[in-house]
């Protein structure tokens, strides 16, 4: 199917599947920020997220394979640019071009395995058991203790330094992804273009510090 | 003025290349660019050397001929002028000029600056025509098009096919010169009724030829001497998408 093969339909599978995946980033940031709420907030967030059942799954599917498509047109794209320009010039000059935009395979694998560590500590909990919601006492709800799992896990230096790394990388990522959807969903019409690329680098940013500001607030002991 | 010139010397398609430094004297600012390699040329047949080989032809910016990436610039620092258009007043005594061929896989270099473009005349083959019969000549306004869409259509027809976009162009994506005429034609009358094909074909030989994906670097856009602007190919996007409907559900 052209969607599939052309360069035109893979860039729009690109751009529709991050859209969806800033949706994704965009949803899971609010979650995230009732940890500011303590205990009360995040636990009973999490709560209500178990307690969905089955959605759950259909959810964490369709995540699957937008992150599938998403990763493998990236990764295939990449190199099929690396072939198009063998040789590189003695001088090379960028003339708009921005280092985010250059760096979107790499950005995007180091949120790949950033995702991948993150899912094993938080969801499945298996790199640090001593801190995880499952071992620990409930809380005084009777619910899992995600509130003191988060707050434990962000006073090791390591761990908080890991998520704020990988949230640099998102920065960069949104802040060329963001309004390239615009252009390759056909949206722009030149003048416009200016006004969207600045719009999508400020969403970025917010994203980007909200994102950090949670692992960042533990580590400097204000939120316990 | 005196300069240092480093230029691409490359003897045929297979051989390697490499830069090879020439100094460039008395340069007189009125010069353009490649009336100063006329002159260095003069020099090399004078010795009994090989001359630079590169591309031009009506050395008035308007042909699309000539092909010079000058310090990593396609056709050179000035802003929307082609090289044969740039004039040595943009340098200063004493500055060393890198001079190499458009680089792309798309683009096989033939000799020194002389890279292959048949590439760009497939893409224009694949769909960048009108195939009706278009009969003898019509009256003036008989096919009436408002101006600002003749405009358009003007503007992205300004591209003159030089391929600085793709030498530009991180990916080597050949996606601004094919949505010049992608949009030039779907916005027009004539072009309307071809334009699903025009636009699937088209985009299919950029990746058939060995040019690379568009991913929105718009550095093609600051690189043409033309200025034609990525909003023809947010154009083509919508073109494409537009393709992508069934034709039953349209007619």
């Amino acid at each position: 199917m052209n969607l599939f093969t052309s360069t035109v339909g893979r860039k729009i599978l690109m751009a529709v599947t991050g859209l969806c995946l800033v949706g994704f980033v965009s949803v899971h940031l609010l979650g995230n920020l009732s940890v500011f709420a303590g205990a009360d907030g995040i636990n009973a967030y999490a709560k209500h997220l178990h307690d969905l059942g089955p959605l759950v799954w259909i959810f964490r599917l369709v995540m699957l394979g937008l992150f599938a498509v998403h990763i493998t047109f990236g990764v295939l794209l990449y190199l099929e640019n690396r072939a198009a320009t063998p040789d590189s010039y003695a001088v090379q000059k960028s003339l708009v071009t921005t280092f985010s935009a250059k760096t979107m395979v790499f950005t995007g694998l180091i949120i790949l395995a950033f995702l991948l560590y993150h899912l094993l500590h938080f969801t499945v909990q298996v790199t640090n058991p001593e801190i995880s919601a499952q071992n620990l006492p409930l809380d005084a709800a009777m619910r899992p203790d995600v509130f003191t799992m988060v707050v434990m896990s962000f006073q090791k230096v390591f761990i908080a330094l890991v998520y704020i790394i990988a949230m640099i990388a998102l920065l960069l990522h949104l802040s060329h992804g963001i309004s390239s959807w615009v252009q390759t969903i056909g949206l722009s019409t030149g003048p416009s273009q200016d006004k969207v690329t600045a719009i999508g680098k400020i969403l970025a940013i917010v994203y980007g510090l909200a994102y950090i500001a949670i692992p960042l607030f533990i580590l400097a002991r204000i939120l316990k | 003025m005196d300069l240092t010139l480093h230029v691409w010397r490359q003897k045929g398609p297979q051989d390697k290349g490499k830069l090879e430094t020439y100094p460039a004297k008395n340069v007189s600012p009125d010069m353009s660019f490649l009336e100063m390699l006329d002159e260095i040329n003069d020099g090399l047949i004078r010795q009994g050397k090989d001359p630079i080989a590169f591309d031009h032809d009506c050395r008035e910016g308007i042909c699309g001929m000539c092909s010079s990436v000058v310090n990593g610039r396609p056709h050179g620092k000035q802003e929307k002028t082609t090289v044969c258009q740039l004039h040595m007043r943009q340098y200063n005594d004493g500055d060393e000029i890198f001079i190499e061929p458009w680089r792309a896989k798309a683009f096989p270099v033939q000799k020194d600056l002389i890279v292959d473009r048949t590439s760009l005349d497939v893409i224009m083959q694949a769909g960048g025509y009108v195939s009706c019969h278009t009969g003898g000549v019509a009256d003036a306004n008989a096919l009436l098009i408002p101006k600002p869409v003749a405009d358009y259509a003007m503007d992205a027809a300004e591209c003159i096919g030089c391929g600085a976009c793709i030498a530009a162009c991180p990916n080597s994506s050949a996606m601004l010169f094919t949505s010049a005429k992608v949009a030039q034609l779907a916005a027009l009358p004539q072009g309307k009724a071809e334009a699903r094909e025009r636009v699937q074909a088209m985009s299919q030989a950029i990746l058939d030829e060995g040019f690379g994906n568009c991913t929105n670097h718009y550095e093609c856009e600051a690189a043409c001497p033309k200025g034609i602007s990525v909003k023809f190919i947010a154009k083509l996007n919508r073109e494409y998408l537009k393709s992508m409907i069934p034709t039953s559900t349209i007619a």
